[in-house]
């Protein structure tokens, strides 16, 4: 089916199933490779992306859903990676293998746009879906509260 | 690049670069000849670092190693740079593929990067900043002892004169080469880039999306495939509805590959390819195909009749004996304390988060491939094998690996590729769905030990045996399912004797993070403090009397680990700290991997069970320099929370001869809301820096079980935590 929706603001029309998920439409229909796929059932969110503003596991939205959606994806979060996120993400030396980072990114980039000063707690509520594999995620934390200018409340 | 004779001498080759520049390359001994990886390579050794300097002043550097998450793209190159003097931000790190004209040794595994190369870097950045040197000097017409250089610039201090490494670049080529064995090296107190904090030189691209895995690489024309095999290991195809698979939408092709012969678990396993124009295309067209398997003579093997096996033969004497000390069974009838336990740990899949990827394009008789590989020539030389090629036919690219963890060790997934794209007439990408991956790893084997040890009336351990009960075919071990006759407390404890059992295995195991030490440590470190708090001893003292000295040229250092031991002590507060009930401290050390590592860990545990960890500290020796702090704090933390990851809730079962758990929901990883935090301290000793990839992650999981105990009284002999009751009344 064809589907027109608008991608980092660019618009495109795709013909695909309407039952191919969002981050396959990304990845080789747009070629788009920074959203990334791990697992395929919205566990590990490594394929996270912004649907009209909110955090979105592409694995789990289907091209059929997307008419006229408003997609952002890790390649567009900010012009030349100078997101707070993405600075305080380099500063910090978050990344091991990095595989991860583009969806905790785009998750927590969401977080910071609905509530620009999280705690501990906040932090934790809304990444907790978010897996990394290396386990970095004290870093992720810092860096959250780096980009927001928040000291760690534990 | 010309063709220069290397010395033996030397082994350093030093050329001009058409067009303005300085190359230096290195040979070195290879660290590993002669152990199992059956290096071959010619003389004089491996090339192992590959220089080159331009008349702009950039210094490239090039990588030669996978890059999997350990850091090793960013720390061996500051190991040239500081020897150099480079300017660090004129530094630019370049991944070269598999080159084994060039190369050696080009793989990550075993916290290895660190000791092989150390000094081998340091000599050959040394070795350029002397030529750079001598140049200047030459340039100038003073003595090259009159110069000095800091940040890629010679500075000739009497007349002020400074010439930058671009600039010198060209005149350095023909300066006569030092010895790399004579070459004066930093006092480590002049470093300036090693032991500081230095970045990831992919972290821009990292947190900007760039295409870097081997998931991103993308060919012109290519088509995509997913392959299906048997959910029983090694089972292979009788039939398959390839007409119908055929006829889906966006299907391009879909056809049987048969076995490598031999069934080796980690080769080309039977199975159905489906090719198509993309990869949702393929994963659909998955949904559609049925097979008819012909399961094999595995399809019966469980963990449940795993465990029974074990708990028969744990009856019998152990089929072969390790190591005897003294006389275990008489110290065991004069001891004051004797303590006897059964200990189990699960199977286990490593998860990579970028599932098993390889991209191979066929043409003319030659195979390209793309591949996040740990081990690239180890999978070339089984493409070569597997197909009946020859490996100067087979060219394979290195990408960054989103995760390794021992699991990309092996190639299954290149010669699945490799074998999938000679039977397609364009570029194919085979990736594997999380499912494919979690149920086709090579598993950390489970493992089965019982335990008798013994104390005496002083509260000394007195006595120590352990039946081994494993997997393999006697006498060979399931890979990774060993256990080393030097495995702590060995040569501590006077009358010990280690036995094993092997069962037979139809389940592909291998290395993950920590081999074998993931487990052993669990075992070893736990039954010691069961001893100890049977002698009614503090479990640190306990630890640091067992950790006499022994001289007898074995591997660890008894005086190195009570060093960590008593540091970790000493920063978790350990003993000076009253705690309300359900909330304890417990304590572990391992040696693994060249590394010292001592753990604290503090868990709240409520009365209904609730299982929360507080805080963990480590403390870890790892040599006299911590090359990068920056990733080798974020190394031990993330090593430190795989640990307790693993204790929480990894199991992977066995049912009728295939893995139980297909994906996320069902096989656990730590998450964000469970992560404590975790205190890292390097205890810096006068012995060379070694690896961190591993060693901090075994003491983990029996501090975690430690602390439960102290906490709750339940002792966990048995993992995950997710199966265990820890309410307490």
């Amino acid at each position: 089916m064809k589907v027109s929706f608008k991608v980092n603001w660019t618009a495109h029309t795709v013909d695909v199933p309407a039952d191919m998920p969002l981050l396959w439409v990304l990845r080789d229909v747009l070629d788009l490779k920074g959203t990334k796929y791990g697992c395929g059932i919205g566990q590990c969110a490594a394929c996270t992306v912004h649907i009209d503003g909110r955090p979105a596991r592409s694995c789990r939205r289907r091209a059929s859903t997307l008419e006229g959606a408003d997609i952002l994806t890790i390649e567009a979060l900010s012009p030349d990676g100078n997101h707070p996120l993405q600075r305080a993400w380099e500063e910090l030396d978050v990344a091991q293998c990095g595989y991860c980072q583009a969806g905790q990114l785009m998750t927590a980039a969401a977080l910071l746009a609905r509530n620009p000063h999280p705690t501990d707690a906040e932090i934790d509520t809304a990444m907790s879906g978010n897996i990394c594999r290396c386990n970095t995620y004290l870093r992720i934390r810092e860096a959250i509260h780096r980009a927001t200018g928040t000291e760690a409340t534990q | 690049m010309t063709n220069a004779t290397v010395t033996r001498r030397d082994f350093l080759r030093v050329s001009a670069i058409a067009g303005g520049g300085i190359l230096l390359a290195v040979y070195v001994p290879s660290f590993m000849r002669g152990r199992a990886l059956g290096a071959t390579s010619a003389e004089p050794g491996e090339l192992n670092a590959y220089i080159r300097i331009t008349p702009d002043g950039i210094v490239t550097i090039a990588a030669k190693n996978p890059e999997i998450g350990q850091g090793v793209k960013t720390m061996l190159p500051m190991i040239i740079a500081d020897e150099l003097d480079a300017d660090w931000s004129k530094v630019r790190v370049e991944q070269v593929g598999l080159d084994t004209d060039r190369y050696e040794n080009q793989w990550a595994g075993g916290s290895t990067a660190t000791p092989i190369n150390w000094m081998p870097l340091r000599q050959v950045g040394a070795a350029g900043r002397a030529m750079l040197v001598a140049a200047a000097a030459s340039t100038w017409g003073v003595d090259a002892s009159t110069c000095t250089t800091q940040a890629g610039v010679v500075s000739h201090r009497a007349s002020g004169r400074q010439l930058g490494y671009g600039a010198l670049a060209d005149k350095a080529a023909t300066m006569e080469a030092p010895s790399l064995k004579s070459v004066p090296l930093k006092d480590p107190k002049d470093f300036r880039i090693i032991g500081t904090p230095v970045h990831g030189v992919d972290n821009h691209a990292i947190v900007t999306g760039k295409p870097l895995y081997g998931i991103d690489v993308t060919l012109p024309g290519m088509v995509y495939a997913v392959f299906q095999k048997c959910p029983v290991f090694a089972g292979t195809v009788k039939s398959a509805n390839l007409d119908a698979v055929k006829a889906l939408p966006g299907v391009k092709d879909a056809f049987v590959v048969e076995p490598a012969p031999g069934g080796a678990l980690n080769g080309l396993l039977g199975g159905v390819a489906i090719i198509a124009d993309g990869w949702w295309a393929a994963e659909s067209a998955r949904g559609k195909l049925q097979v008819v398997w012909d399961e094999g003579a595995t399809a019966q093997q469980s963990s449940a009749s795993f465990d029974a096996q074990a708990a028969a033969v744990s009856k019998q004497a152990p089929q072969r004996s390790l190591r005897s000390d003294g006389n275990a069974d008489a110290a065991l009838k004069g001891a004051a304390k004797v303590v006897s336990a059964d200990y189990f740990y699960p199977f286990i899949a490593h998860a990579t988060l970028e599932p098993q990827n390889c991209t191979a394009h066929y043409h003319d008789g030659k195979l390209e491939i793309w591949a996040p590989s740990q081990t690239p020539a180890g999978g070339r030389s089984l493409v070569a094998k597997t197909l009946g090629m020859k490996e100067s036919d087979i060219t394979v690219h290195l990408t960054r690996a989103g995760g390794g963890f021992g699991r990309r060790l092996n190639n299954d997934y290149m010669v699945e590729a490799a074998r999938i794209a000679r039977q397609v007439n364009a570029p194919v990408k085979l990736l594997w769905s999380r499912e494919d991956d979690i149920g086709h790893d090579f598993y950390r084997p489970a493992g089965y030990h019982y335990l008798t040890g013994g104390v005496d009336a002083g509260g000394k351990l007195v006595a120590w045996k352990d039946h081994f009960v494993t997997f393999g075919d006697p006498p060979r071990y399931a890979p990774s399912a060993s256990i080393s006759d030097t495995e702590f407390p060995a040569r501590f404890v006077s009358n010990f004797s280690l036995g094993v059992s092997s069962m037979p295995l139809g389940v592909p195991t291998g290395a993950l993070r920590a081999p074998g030490s993931n487990a052993i440590a669990f075992v070893m470190q736990s039954f010691i403090d069961e001893l100890a708090h049977a002698a009614g001893r503090d479990p640190v003292d306990f630890r640091r009397d067992l950790l006499a000295d022994v001289e007898d040229g074995a591997a660890m250092d008894a005086q190195r680990m009570r060093g960590v031991l008593e540091l970790v002590a000493e920063k978790s507060g350990w003993g000076k700290q009253q705690f309300p009930r359900g909330t304890a401290q417990g304590v572990a050390f391992h040696f693994s991997h060249r590394g010292y590592f001592a753990e604290v860990v503090q868990v709240t545990v409520s009365r209904a069970g609730l299982l929360r960890v507080d805080k963990v500290w480590v403390a870890g020796d790892i040599g006299s320099e911590v090359i990068n702090p920056l990733n080798a704090e974020n190394q031990a933390q993330g090593a430190v929370l795989d640990g307790l990851s693993e204790a929480f809730g990894q199991e992977i079962t066995i049912e009728r001869g295939r893995a139980a758990q297909s994906n996320f929901n069902r096989y656990p990883l730590l998450r964000m809301r469970d992560v404590p935090p975790v205190e890292v301290h390097f205890l810096r000793t006068s012995f060379p820096p070694t690896g961190l990839g591993e060693p901090a992650l075994p003491p983990a999981v029996a501090a975690l079980c430690n602390a439960i105990y102290s906490a709750t009284g339940k002792r966990v002999r048995s993992l995950p935590l997710s199966k265990q009751d820890l309410s307490w009344a």
